[in-house]
């Protein structure tokens, strides 16, 4: 720490936070890393919360004609576990890894705007915990005319359109009160939370690359990183002004979606769904990312076909926004729109081969390390396979005119996100683990959560296939007795404890591991990307110097030289080597400035809140607080010295990262 | 059966698949047994898939099982060698996808419009969806009913279908896919049983409160049975009660306690213009009610009236608060609309 200079202290109304520990340092601070743990803290905070609203549904489901929860609450958790899992819980975590993981794998000091980065965390928390006010809040009913036997319970206070919100369903007159505002705004809100990390994202893996790598030579999970940056860039405007149309809709009379003035509810399709379907890949692609670095490390190979691997990403990513219309092959849509987006969605399963062929081709001839993480990384590859093939059923378009709106749909979307995303997520989470903490995991509890998950998952998500197809709809609060679907539903709801205990084994493990487990050597994994060659955990300033990369697996190949037959072997001082790079990661020589951390990201993103509620209560106090927050926060931003001054008075730009371009 | 045998994952998923094949026949919202042309011919493509994909499944996860086992760590294995790519698999195993796509491709792409094209000589019936159920008009001859829709075997049927509120979603599984009902404009879709025989429906799209509700039958009979139901049908209702029978008292309760406002029974009271609950004139020939959720019986009746919002949440039907003598009366009079 002390080769950090420190600032000058200084009396003026704009100083920027000092704190170093406590809640305040993480309050005010722009350290990507620290924003990546608190991004992971909270999306892992709302997987929880997710998680728990699925249990209450399966409990309901556990047998025909149950009455657990009412339909109006069913509605409610059903809609509000599909919106908390992708908005709260997937794309969250995803951006945990984005930030941690990012700056270290290209090599840079931080994010290019460290302070945006600040504001869209804050807004995520801003965001999720405007949507779950609803639960305080939030007012729900019967549709316009219609009749409750009881009254809306909280717990079914929340929204219940569903997390796709279908028009005129969604609509004032069908779901009236004010619970819908709260998911359109709240939906909103979380957007500009993606948008502006997007735009960081992209700016830095284009400016920020330290010295050497090349586009061609970053890391998978970088190349993906980017990806989703551009998918988040390009799809999220089109639901915000999908929602905008809704909250126009329903609190200032407009009628966008609403036949009786002359609007169309299959607009609406179209325009969730031309998000929506980016969407799911904005969810995948960051796992393909973490299993593209897992299994090499750990079957000691090269990535098999980097290129191709990059470009079927980059492909997925690009056919993502031509498909989009095959969510509504039952909808009202003409044969030839059924045709050509069956065939759309099939050509996006080329490139998706593509990468599960060449991931196998990693692992073909390798030397397995079977630890958590990679049986994490395997398992993505088994069940994403399975969500891929169920996928291709889907799009033959009259098989999916069977399929569309049953179980079969949930299972597979769960087989590509949760067997998919998810397991990849796990893979980083143990993978990343020592990185982060310096810590290592405990691995024969990383074990027993893999092998419950992965029982626990099919059992839970394979039934969920042929409940289907034997015709059990989606979104449906009972089922009747005849319908000889009980069984079937019951196991699946064994299922989702078991996934519960195995969570419950994760988080213990995390815990202790956290405090207790074995110190982490440098380099624990044998490691082939360059974040692995400074100490764990990371030191604040990364890099005690811009590392030059040479080469794609930059790190492993300072390590390992290949003998004539192509086998990789160890160059002679590759321990001295590594002694001294985490002596020198420890001790910079130079002077080192990082971002100084600051209140205003927090300020204004707390403003959007208050905005929402006076939207959604017609308040212009409220609305002039949030502008106010808004405008202190902007304003405060906009003058604030980009760095107070440092008594070296050097001029650098505020990232501190010119040394890069040296 | 060795249970952790049984557990693994894939042996697992194959048992549930031999069990499930044996029970199909059970559920009567079973989409894989096909009971017309155009059942049949969406099953035929849908395992014409399932097969090719469970090849797939077998070489990669035969592949991926291999390779855990086989190149699994052990201290006597040497480093492996480094292999970067190989640029001949990667146009194989782009190609080779390419063509199994394009083999399922021309077979979706066909059957699409097959099952788009209007049959020749089909019997035309109006779908028209309702918060939570589905209401049926023959044009051609001029009946209105409810929940439960009748149509003759062995002949082609064109539903033309719209929604008087929100998206649903018609849904006769053992006869053809789904199709939505669309506020404001008209889909399509054709049904062909071969049999006489009841068939499930449902609605597939989430439309709100109780759409798993939202439900209905579809009854196929024969020609001369059906002709034999329409004629029934265009009839208005027996209206010679015999003043002082507890079904009279029925009507009479129907006409005063606030059910016109809603409902429809032919020859019983003039009605102008359309009504929002479904047309009750030959309601005791249906075997279920309230969107097909309930059966047809006194037990049901008398729980559904006495507060239908209890069975149904989110009815647009009030608690009229009825005497337990006038829900007697009531039940009475609706066995009588035959």
């Amino acid at each position: 720490m002390t080769k950090i200079i420190e600032p000058k202290k200084q009396r003026n109304i704009f100083s920027r936070p000092s704190s170093e520990e406590g809640v305040w340092s993480w309050i005010t601070t722009v350290d990507h890393k620290r924003i990546g743990i608190m991004y992971g803290y909270a999306a892992f905070f709302f997987l929880l919360v997710g998680g728990l609203e699925a249990l209450l549904l399966r409990i309901q489901l556990s047998q025909p004609d149950n009455n657990f929860l009412s339909a109006a609450e069913y509605n409610a958790m059903f809609t509000m576990h599909g919106t908390t899992m992708i908005f709260l819980a997937i794309m969250p975590i995803s951006a945990a890894f984005f930030n941690y993981l990012l700056p270290l794998q290209i090599g840079a000091r931080d994010v290019a705007f460290p302070r945006l980065n600040a504001l869209s965390f804050w807004i995520f928390i801003a965001g999720g915990l405007f949507l779950y006010s609803t639960f305080l809040f939030g007012t729900a009913g019967a549709p316009e005319g219609g009749y409750l036997a009881e009254e809306v319970s909280r717990l079914a206070s929340a929204p219940n359109g569903g997390w796709f919100g279908y028009q005129p369903n969604a609509g004032l007159k069908y779901s009236p009160g004010t619970a819908m505002d709260y998911w359109a705004i709240g939906l909103q809100i979380l957007g500009i939370a993606s948008l502006v990390s997007a735009f960081n994202f992209i700016t830095t893996i284009l400016n920020m690359r330290t010295k050497g790598m090349r586009l061609m030579r970053m890391p998978v999970f970088t190349w993906m990183t980017f990806a989703v940056s551009f998918l988040l860039a390009f799809s999220l405007p089109i639901i915000a002004i999908a929602l905008f149309f809704v909250t126009f809709d329903r609190q200032f009379g407009t009628t966008f979606f609403l036949t009786e003035g002359g609007g169309d509810p299959v607009l609406w399709q179209h325009l969730f769904w031309l998000f929506g379907h980016p969407e799911v890949y904005i969810l995948i692609l960051p796992a393909f990312g973490i299993v593209s670095e897992v299994l090499p490390t750990f079957s000691r190979k090269p990535l098999f076909g980097y290129p191709a691997i990059v470009f079927a990403g980059f492909g997925i990513a690009f056919i993502g926004f031509g498909v989009w219309a095959h969510h509504m092959f039952a909808s009202a849509i003409s044969p030839v729109a059924q045709a050509g987006f069956g065939l759309s969605t099939m050509i996006i399963a080329v490139p998706t081969g593509v990468k599960i062929f060449n991931w196998l081709g990693t692992i073909w001839g390798g030397r397995l390390t079977l630890n958590t993480p990679m049986l994490f990384a395997l398992g993505f590859i088994g069940m994403f396979v399975i969500g891929g093939l169920s996928g291709v059923t889907h799009s033959v378009v009259p098989a999916d005119t069977q399929q569309t709106d049953t179980y079969y749909i949930v299972a597979h979307f769960h087989y590509v996100l949760f067997g998919g995303a998810l397991f990849g997520i796990f893979s980083g989470l143990y993978f990343w683990f020592p990185k982060v903490w310096g810590r290592m995991y405990n691995e024969t509890m990383g074990k027993i959560h893999f092998w419950l998950m992965i029982i626990g998952f099919n059992l839970t998500f394979g039934p969920m296939h042929w409940l289907g197809l034997q015709g059990q709809v989606r979104r449906t609060w009972v089922y009747a007795e005849e319908t000889n679907l009980g069984f079937w539903n019951l196991i699946v709801t064994i299922g989702a404890f078991i996934l519960a205990i195995a969570t419950l084994v994760f988080m213990a493990n995390w815990i202790y591991s956290r405090r207790k487990g074995e110190v982490a050597p440098f380099d624990p994994w044998d490691a082939r990307t360059i974040e692995w060659s400074i100490p764990s955990p990371t030191p604040v300033w990364n890099f005690s110097n811009a590392p030059e990369v040479k080469s794609l697996d930059d790190f492993w190949h300072q390590k390992y030289g290949e003998d004539e037959d192509g086998r990789a072997v160890r160059r002679e001082g590759t321990d001295e080597l590594l002694l001294q790079l985490e002596e020198e990661g420890l001790n910079p020589k130079e002077e080192i400035h990082l971002p100084s951390p600051s209140y205003f990201p927090v300020i204004m993103a707390f403003g959007l809140p208050f905005l929402g509620y006076a939207i959604i209560y017609k308040s212009i106090p409220l609305a002039l607080i949030g502008v106010i927050m808004l405008l202190i926060g902007g304003f405060g931003w906009g003058t604030e010295p980009l760095e107070e001054e440092f008594e070296s008075s050097e001029e650098e730009p505020e990232s501190g990262e010119s040394k890069n371009y040296e | 059966m060795h249970i952790k045998k049984f557990l693994k994952p894939k042996n697992f998923i194959l048992c549930s698949f031999l069990f499930i094949t044996a029970c199909i026949e059970d559920a009567p919202l079973d989409s894989l047994s096909p009971a017309g042309p155009y059942a049949r011919t969406i099953d035929e493509l849908f395992w014409l898939t399932f097969w090719i994909a469970v090849v797939i499944f077998f070489i990669v996860q035969g592949a991926l099982l291999f390779s855990v086992f086989y190149f699994k760590d052990s201290p006597d294995k040497p480093e492996p060698k480094q292999i970067h790519g190989n640029n001949f698999l990667e146009i194989l195993w782009t190609i080779i996808p390419v063509i199994i796509l394009a083999s399922i491709a021309v077979p979706t792409v066909r059957t699409i419009f097959d099952l788009a094209r209007e049959p020749e000589d089909a019997l035309k019936i109006e779908v028209i969806g309702h918060q939570w159920w589905f209401e049926y008009k023959y044009p051609d001859y001029g009946i209105t009913t409810a929940n439960v829709l009748v149509i003759p075997e062995d002949t082609p049927i064109r539903l033309e279908m719209w929604s008087n509120d929100v998206l649903h979603n018609y849904w006769v599984p053992k006869l053809n896919g789904k199709r939505y009902l669309v506020p404001g404009q008209k889909t399509y879709l054709n049904l062909h049983a071969d049999n006489a025989e009841e068939f499930w429906a449902q609605c597939g799209e989430y439309c709100g409160l109780s759409h798993s509700k939202m439900r209905g039958r579809v009854l196929s009979m024969s020609e001369s049975d059906f002709d034999a139901w329409v004629i029934n049908e265009q009839k208005n209702a027996d209206n010679t009660l015999s003043e002082g029978s507890l079904a009279y008292e029925g009507q009479q309760v129907y006409l005063n306690a606030g059910c016109t406002q809603c409902h429809v029974i032919g020859g019983v009271w003039d009605v102008q213009g359309e009504r929002i609950a479904p047309n009750l004139t030959h309601f005791a020939n249906r075997n279920v009610f309230a969107g097909a959720a309930l059966k047809n019986n006194s037990e049901n009746l008398t729980k559904w009236l006495a507060n239908p919002a209890e069975l149904k949440p989110g009815t647009f039907m009030p608690n009229l608060e009825l005497t337990e003598r006038e829900i007697e009366a009531l039940i009475e009079y609706l066995g009588t609309l035959k």
